[in-house]
């Protein structure tokens, strides 16, 4: 590692707030833009799958 | 023939999720598996810039995010054109399903850009920059065709419309990229280059060889899970459909 430390990997030399600010609004949206969808494709088919019991049952 | 095969499938919304389904394990995997690596890597493990210092360390974010946000505005684009020449549903799928994606990408290069300015130029933002200026472009265009999408009660003109949009925008694409050369700015000219050898550090380089790879299929999955939703809203009444959310 390039840094002596974990508390300097953290502080980097003054530089921390950004460089760490940066990835986790990064980590943040990235996660987002991948678990939105996939809640929702979830709740789709199980509407879809209520419907078809809905109408079976009639 | 094959190729014509190839491209009746692709029309299908009932193959294309299936093939979704198959692959997304692989491509969300793999892409997130690469920018893991590349961001660990570039975050602990490279030497810092001997001007910008440590913050450069931003560049494995801001580089690859702001390269796919480019990219997957092309794709967008063409995906207007099938819509708008062929009248291909999938296609106005497809567009539905980048927008979001494109928009979230060019957010981040836009934010990280702007975190990395601070320390580097002492701004966040500066109006008079071109690259800045038709990036925040690119960011409101892909929220104008997300808008369009829900603006209409007929989803088909929203459609029409957003496919339109999406053509009329591809001219802020050559802009952004080249605005660096055309026009003095802030922000740096390109030091990866395709012809020549690139000027930027071997060092520095090597984990953004894996990001910039890693964002692309990142993007792929991300485009991948929201192709999913529109195809189940699309065919939510179909006999396919109903038996693929009964399993």
């Amino acid at each position: 590692m390039y840094f002596n430390n974990l508390a300097e990997l953290w502080e980097m030399a003054g530089h921390g707030p950004y460089v760490w600010s940066a990835f986790a609004i990064s980590f943040i949206v990235l996660a987002a833009i991948v678990v939105i969808p996939a809640k929702r494709y979830r709740q789709q088919l199980a509407q879809i799958h209520q419907q078809q019991r809905n109408t079976q049952e009639k | 023939m094959a190729s014509w095969q190839w491209f009746h499938r692709l029309g299908s919304p009932k193959w294309l999720s299936g093939t979704i389904d198959r692959w997304l394990p692989w491509v969300l995997g793999l892409g997130t598996l690469l920018l893991l690596v590349s961001a660990v890597w570039g975050l602990a493990f490279t030497s810092p810039d001997y001007k910008q210092g440590n913050s450069f360390r931003i560049i494995y974010i801001h580089v690859p995010t702001a390269i796919v946000a480019l990219a997957a505005y092309y794709v967008m684009a063409v995906a207007g054109a099938v819509s708008i020449i062929w009248r291909m549903k999938v296609a106005d799928m497809v567009l539905r399903a980048i927008a979001p994606v494109g928009a979230a990408l060019t957010f981040l290069a836009l934010v990280t850009g702007a975190i990395w300015g601070k320390p580097t130029w002492g701004a966040y933002w500066i109006w008079q920059d071109a690259r800045l200026t038709s990036m925040l472009l690119l960011f409101f265009l892909y929220l104008g065709i997300m808008a369009l999408h829900d603006a209409y009660q007929n989803s088909a003109t929203g459609n029409r419309a957003a496919a339109i949009m999406s053509l009329v925008g591809t001219v802020n694409i050559p802009i952004i990229y080249k605005s660096v050369d055309w026009w003095s700015s802030l922000h740096q000219p390109a030091t990866l280059k395709f012809t020549e050898e690139s000027t930027i550090a071997t060092e520095m380089l090597q984990p953004l060889m894996l990001a910039i790879p890693g964002a692309y299929l990142f993007f792929i999955a991300a485009v991948m899970l929201q192709l999913r939703v529109q195809i189940a809203r699309n065919e939510k009444n179909t006999r396919w459909m109903a038996e693929r959310a009964a399993q």
